[in-house]
């Protein structure tokens, strides 16, 4: 297992990079891709069974990012991880880049679903995890979804089925930020009590008070999955987390730093 | 045509003065109301706006109730996930039972630019005009688009307005707005072009161009989809040897297939050209990129008009 210490200096690395691609894009979505940092990172590193350089290996884990818009933290950890050259973040939601503004499949080596329609991804990860238990293969399903995402209805059909089979190999991680994009989830639609509702569609529930802290999230990863059910890791997180003026900023969802900006937020990640 | 607005800014503008209008109107944005700029609408008339969070289903069949309550809903969101994600809502909750709701979308086409590929709308008008009954209008500017607000509201049953991003050029003229009669802007002798949306400024630099080269077109603005004008297109085609479409749409199912089937239907012994995305999904890049390598900039445009005429 991976030094912790060694983890937490990866992380910054990720957030550097996430506050680079979107200032060189000078477009994206870096508060939703701050806040995941730990949870994507934790879980790559940690817990699944891929490998950059054969990034089709049969039977590998899966990962669906189901909040597709946080394509730079995931293009970050798959970049940091050797999947392809870091030269490439420079390319960014350039035109004819494998680095999309959402991900797509197509294009890079160890992204298994194209997403940036919210709600979809959970869905697929769902299939995944049938079709890996239809073949009785060990292969475990994660997917990463956002807060404003769950007023999608879908992730809900999704997690019916999801308890309907029994599918124990499922993970969904949900990023709650408390923020979307026309304001804080209450604002907008209340979600109301998401642990009662994630344990009513008979998930098991792991609660995080902190999930920018690694140690919490690496312990929730680390407990067993209950025997038929699929396992929900509900993350209390920070938006924009790590940037002082980006955090709990509903503002920063989908705005690139400038050239100001991006040096600022570079200087506090250095500190 | 020097000022530059975007469509989806006026689209934001013509509900909040429609709304003060019409106590009837009101409007449904899915967590994108800064983007669509229904926000314009909601800031003014906080409690005749209604969010639906990331809901487009929901949102769409809310409207149809809210239509049978006596309102004029407008609802918004990107045209991906307005015409796309909730088309059985929009088909069977809004247009099966004609009900009098008006989806405004914006964001549609490859000028979306960066976000990408999964949101750039390039199929709406092929599925919008499919659906029976279902009005489709595409403002080609900001001037425009105040006037197609008021028309769509001013009918009765399900319309789509298909709503551009970024910011494009606004035409001088006040030009009549009816919705399914074409708005003929220049008159020429060689070809006819049909174009709709951001498109029709395009055509029109186009035309200038070919002016100064002693090559007259006539270029009309499609800005009804459906129904179309059949004839201002019969008219114009009968009078000269090409027909060619502009959108920045799929070539498949749009505009260039409305005035294809009108061609047809009529047995019109004419070249015909459609110009629009080659049946392929967009990608992420700046929209003048973009534009360029879908073969819609306005260089390329031209240049593929010169190849129909052979000039
Ligand atoms: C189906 C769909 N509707 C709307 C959008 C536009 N959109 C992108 S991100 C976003 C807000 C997402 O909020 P949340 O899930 O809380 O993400 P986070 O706060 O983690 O960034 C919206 C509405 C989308 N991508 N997909
Ligand atoms: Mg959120």
């Amino acid at each position: 297992m991976m030094d912790i210490d060694e983890l937490k200096k990866i992380c910054r690395e990720i957030r550097k990079d996430i506050i680079n691609m979107t200032a060189d894009a000078a477009s994206g979505h870096p508060g939703g891709s701050l806040s995941a940092v730990e949870l994507m990172a934790g879980l790559f590193y940690t817990q699944m069974k891929v490998d950059p350089e054969n990034p089709d290996m049969e039977d590998r884990d899966r990962f669906v990012l189901s909040k597709g818009h946080a394509a730079p933290c995931y293009y970050a950890v798959l970049g940091e991880m050797g999947f392809f050259d870091k030269a490439e973040f420079k390319n960014f939601r350039q035109l004819h880049s494998i680095l999309q503004g959402h991900p797509d499949a197509k294009k890079v080596p160890g992204i298994d679903a194209s997403t940036g329609s919210l709600g979809q991804g959970i869905s697929i990860a769902v299939g995944m995890a049938l079709g890996a238990k239809a073949q009785k293969k060990d292969i475990k399903v994660y997917a990463l979804l956002g807060d404003g995402e769950l007023q999608e209805g879908q992730v809900w059909e999704a997690c019916m089925a999801a308890a309907n089979y029994h599918l124990d190999n499922l993970t969904i991680i949900i990023d709650n930020n408390g923020l979307q994009i026309d304001g804080t989830n209450d604002q907008v639609m209340s979600l109301g009590d998401l642990s009662s509702k994630f344990k009513a569609f008979g998930f098991q529930v792991l609660e995080l008070p902190d999930g920018n802290n690694l140690e919490e999230v690496l312990a929730a990863y680390s407990i067993s999955t209950m025997e038929g059910k699929p396992k929900c890791i509900l993350a209390h997180t920070v938006k924009g987390k790590g940037i002082s003026f980006m955090e709990n900023q509903v503002g920063w969802h989908g705005k690139a730093p400038n050239e100001e900006e991006r040096q600022q937020a570079l200087k506090e990640l250095e500190a | 045509m020097s000022e530059l607005k975007a469509i989806r800014v006026a689209y934001g503008e013509a509900l909040a003065s429609l709304g003060e209008e019409n106590e009837k109107v009101v409007v449904l944005d899915a967590d994108l109301a800064h983007a669509t700029m229904t926000a314009t609408f909601g800031s003014k008339f906080p409690e005749r706006f209604f969010n639906a969070g990331i809901a487009e289903a929901n949102m769409v069949d809310m409207s149809a109730g809210l239509s049978t309550m006596g309102y004029i809903p407008f609802c918004s969101t990107f045209a991906v996930f307005g015409a796309g994600r909730a088309y059985e809502q929009v088909r069977n909750g809004v247009a099966y039972p004609n009900f009098n709701v008006k989806l405004g979308m914006t964001h549609s086409g490859i000028t979306l630019g960066e976000d990408g590929g999964s949101h750039q709308a390039i199929e709406d008008m092929a599925l919008m005009r499919v659906i029976p009954g279902m009005t489709v209008v595409v403002p080609c500017d900001a001037n425009e688009t105040h006037r197609a607000v008021k028309a769509v509201a001013d009918m009765k049953g399900p319309a789509y307005l298909r709503l551009a991003r970024l910011p494009s050029p606004v035409f001088e003229e006040d030009m009549p707005f009816e919705i399914g009669k074409a708005n003929v802007l220049k008159e020429g002798k060689e070809a006819v072009v049909f174009a709709c949306g951001i498109m029709v400024a395009t055509a029109l630099e186009c035309a200038k161009r070919l002016e100064s080269e002693g090559i007259s077109i006539t270029v009309v603005n499609m800005h009804t989809i459906k129904p179309i004008d059949q004839n201002c297109i019969l008219k114009y085609a009968s009078g000269c040897n090409h027909v060619i479409t502009v959108e920045e749409h799929s070539t498949i199912g749009g505009l260039g297939d409305a005035v294809g089937e009108v061609l047809l239907n009529n047995k019109c012994n004419v070249s015909f050209k459609k110009i629009g995305v080659e049946d392929r999904f967009g990608q992420s890049g700046k929209p003048e990129d973009l534009l360029e390598e879908y073969g819609l900039s306005e260089k390329q445009v031209y240049n593929q008009i010169k190849g129909v005429l052979n000039r």
